[in-house]
């Protein structure tokens, strides 16, 4: 049963793939509609949520301890004494991101199915789509980890594709390309990590590496491992995570990443692929419980990008490009969360952004498609009155990710914010970054809606009424901006009702997701000594009030764009630091990119061309001269054969009688 | 009856062989290649009698017959070559006529 979750979007994959391949990619061949091809696509994905959901209700109703659910399929590999099982494992951890993947997933496919009515070829990407959902639901549901790996590879290789969908611009070819080297040198990581945990504990499914952490008891070292082991593979498995899910120092790509389809950006890079570091930081916390010092990089990484993307994001001005500084920071958070041991927190957060930045990134999308292609909020505005739905769906994601109660950013973020703060792992510092990441959060969403929806338009608008949904380039100069088609607004409509409500599975004290966690992370870890519960309310009221300060000030200075300009002028240093991203880039292009591109240069003018090209035409040359001194002797003249033929005979004649002789 | 040494016989065998033998090496012109391979195999033929005749075997005179069969006939195909490469190289001269080479 469980394996029909990931099959449904593989039969999509298949059938979309195959079509393409033989039928659309010919040239010559007729368009495929995006609805048909889209409607596969979206109908295999939702079978697959309807599953999800059947198997999380049949979880539901079985008894707290033994809520797992197991489907060996066959033995994968076998040699010696590893048998690797091909299988899934579904528990009250996994289901949840099956159901956000599948869930979320399906809405995304919905909305595709309009925003990419008039690309080329949608068969192609409908099938990638498909494709990624079947690698992620392997990530999630696989037993043991080659099984995540397999599905985490899966999914790198469906982002690059993705992002590169456009591959006619070199520009987005290469941000899939910078996606896929930046991932793969994280995988380095894990597959090390990997490796270490079977050289460690001779075995690689999650349920066996559990018994066998678990054996000396909570808390206690497993015999005879030392605990410098354990944190070299949290730490190298985390070095995947800072890869996968985007964090210093690998969180490069996910901002270029925006190149892709706005859908892509949705559904891969802000709410399911670049979740799976945190996925499996939860699903193997009983590892990193044991080491202190793995926590505390995890949480001091976390806070740090949190931080540090925040401050890129209140600067950016393409609309994509704000909303991805704010995913890498938000998954900042969530390891946060994590790294204080916070495992239920984070992966409450990882559901409610889920909700909202899939909810932002397809407003913007529709903002984008009404715009036609326009990307730079400062070439928006005022499209309250033009986009009314958009309008209010976004503002609700935008409240959300603001963590403004009751909407879900509210409560999960604030749980991570208290964990941090009253975690035995956490600290008053890391609570500081965090509220300073929120006030932030506030600052730079609030200025983007602000530019975005509110003021004065600040493009030139198209005149005439004409109420059809075509695009407008036709009309000469100025935008005929247009509200979106209903099929992109539904999914707009579900998503903003999860991001407004999703918060309330986790209130504080009733908390339903902590409970349903439990199995799997163990009990709440309480709090450390000498920090009273009752300042969690004080905490909560800061958060809220700096969120709502954030959100004022931001209002307020944007209000009128001479203020922030005038802002920018008085802190120019510091402004163009934050433009140009701190030069990360430039950074990593001066020691990493550079270095290579010389070594690579070295290695082919020095190694190459000198000593194996040489040895490669040498022997050529000593074929040839050979050939030139033994042709002398090819005389054509039969004679000079036939004498040298009776020389021969003569001379073996005579060896013979001689030979005999003796 | 005069008795002829079987020896002298065998070496004037032999003298002709080597005189057809050195000519094949050395002579350009096809037509005496032609003798000179007459030459060759009528020594031979020579041997086969006086051998046939020492050990008193119809074998040897067997042989002869057939070289001399065999000899007529190439000398017909030979003839025959000769004149086709002359026909169309313009020449019996070997040294001309190396298109193996190339």
């Amino acid at each position: 049963m469980i394996s029909l979750i990931p099959l449904f979007p593989l039969i999509g994959f298949l059938i979309n793939g195959t079509w393409y391949a033989l039928g659309q990619s010919r040239p010559g061949a007729r368009k495929a509609s995006a609805g048909l091809t889209g409607g596969i696509a979206t109908l295999a994905i939702f079978a697959s949520f309807l599953v999800s959901l059947q198997l999380f209700l049949q979880l539901h109703g079985m008894p707290e301890d033994g809520r797992v659910i197991e489907q060996m399929m066959f033995s994968w590999m076998k040699v010696g004494d590893f048998n690797l099982q091909m299988g899934f494992r579904l528990d009250s951890l996994n289901t949840l991101f099956t159901l956000v993947i599948t869930g979320v997933g399906t809405l995304i496919h919905l909305y595709s199915v309009g925003y990419m009515g008039h690309d080329e070829t949608p068969g192609k990407f409908f099938s990638y789509l498909n494709l990624f959902c079947f690698a992620m639901l392997m990530l999630v549901l696989g037993s043991s980890l080659p099984i995540l790996f397999l599905g985490w590879e899966g999914v790198g290789l469906c982002s690059y594709l993705l992002i590169g969908y456009w591959y006619a611009d070199t520009e987005k070819a290469s941000a899939g390309k910078k996606a896929f080297i930046a991932n793969r040198v994280g995988d380095l990581g894990f597959l090390l990590g990997m490796f270490l945990i079977y050289t460690t504990f001779g075995t690689l499914d999650f349920a066996q590496l559990k018994e066998v952490v678990m054996a000396g008891g909570h808390g206690a070292l497993p015999h005879g491992v030392a605990l410098g082991t354990i944190t070299t593979i949290c730490v190298l498995l985390f070095v995947g995570c800072t890869g996968k899910s985007a964090q210093i120092p690998l969180f490069v790509w996910l901002p270029d990443a925006m190149a892709g389809p706005t859908p892509v950006s949705a559904l891969i890079h802000a709410a399911t692929m670049v979740t799976s570091g945190i996925y499996m930081v939860t699903r193997l916390n009983f590892l990193y419980s044991l080491s202190p010092d793995a926590l505390g990089l995890v949480a001091g990484i976390g806070a740090a990008t949190a931080l540090f993307a925040a401050t890129i994001a209140l600067v950016q001005t393409d609309i994509k490009k704000v909303l991805a500084y704010s995913t890498v920071s938000q998954l900042g958070y969530m390891f946060l969360g994590c790294g204080v041991g916070a495992y239920t927190a984070g992966v409450f957060h990882v559901i409610t952004h889920a909700f909202f930045k899939a909810l932002l990134f397809l407003g913007a999308g529709s903002v984008i498609h009404g715009m036609h292609e326009e990307q730079n909020i400062l070439k928006m505005g005022g499209l309250r009155s033009r986009m009314p739905r958009t309008f209010l769906v976004f503002a609700i994601g935008w409240l959300a990710i603001c963590g403004i109660p009751p909407f879900s950013g509210f409560f999960s973020k604030d749980e991570i914010l208290w964990t941090a703060f009253s975690s035995p792992h956490g600290s008053t510092v890391l609570w500081a970054v965090g509220a300073v990441t929120a006030v932030m959060t506030a600052f730079y969403m609030t200025r983007l809606f602000s530019l975005t929806f509110l003021g004065q338009p600040r493009f030139q608008e198209a005149h005439g009424h004409d109420d059809h949904h075509g695009h407008g380039h036709g009309h000469g100069h100025g935008i005929h901006v247009h509200e979106s088609p209903w099929i992109m607004v539904a999914p707009l409509g579900v998503l903003a009702v999860l991001s407004a409500a999703g918060g309330f599975m986790g209130v504080p004290h009733l908390s339903w997701l902590e409970h349903w966690l439990e199995p799997v992370v163990g009990a709440h870890h309480g709090i450390a000594e000498g920090v009273s519960p009752s300042l969690e309310w004080v905490l909560m009221g800061v958060s809220v009030v700096g969120a709502v300060v954030g959100i004022t000030f931001a209002l307020k200075l944007y209000s009128n764009l001479k203020n922030a300009e005038k802002l920018a002028q008085s802190g120019s240093g510091l402004h163009k630091l934050l433009v140009n991203k701190w030069y990360v880039d430039e950074l990593y292009e001066a020691i990493f990119v550079k270095p290579i591109h010389a070594l690579s240069k070295g290695l082919w003018k020095g190694f190459d061309v000198a000593v194996i090209d040489r040895f490669v035409v040498g022997f050529g040359r000593i074929s040839q001269a050979t050939g030139q001194a033994v042709r002398t002797i090819q005389t054509g003249s039969i004679q000079v054969y036939a004498f040298v033929l009776g020389l021969g005979l003569v001379a073996t004649v005579g060896y013979l009688i001689y030979g005999l002789a003796r | 009856m005069m008795q002829v040494e079987p020896w002298l016989v065998l070496s004037f065998a032999a003298t002709i062989f080597f005189i057809g033998l050195t000519g094949v090496f050395i002579r350009r012109n096809i037509l005496v290649l032609l003798m000179c391979i007459e030459l060759m195999l009528n020594a031979v033929n020579l041997t086969f009698v006086v051998f046939s005749r020492q050990l008193d075997s119809l074998a040897g005179q067997m042989s002869v017959f057939f070289i001399m069969t065999v000899a007529a006939a190439e000398a017909a195909v030979g003839l025959g070559l000769v004149i086709a490469l002359f026909r169309t190289l313009r020449t019996v001269d070997t040294d001309q006529i190396q298109l193996l080479k190339e």
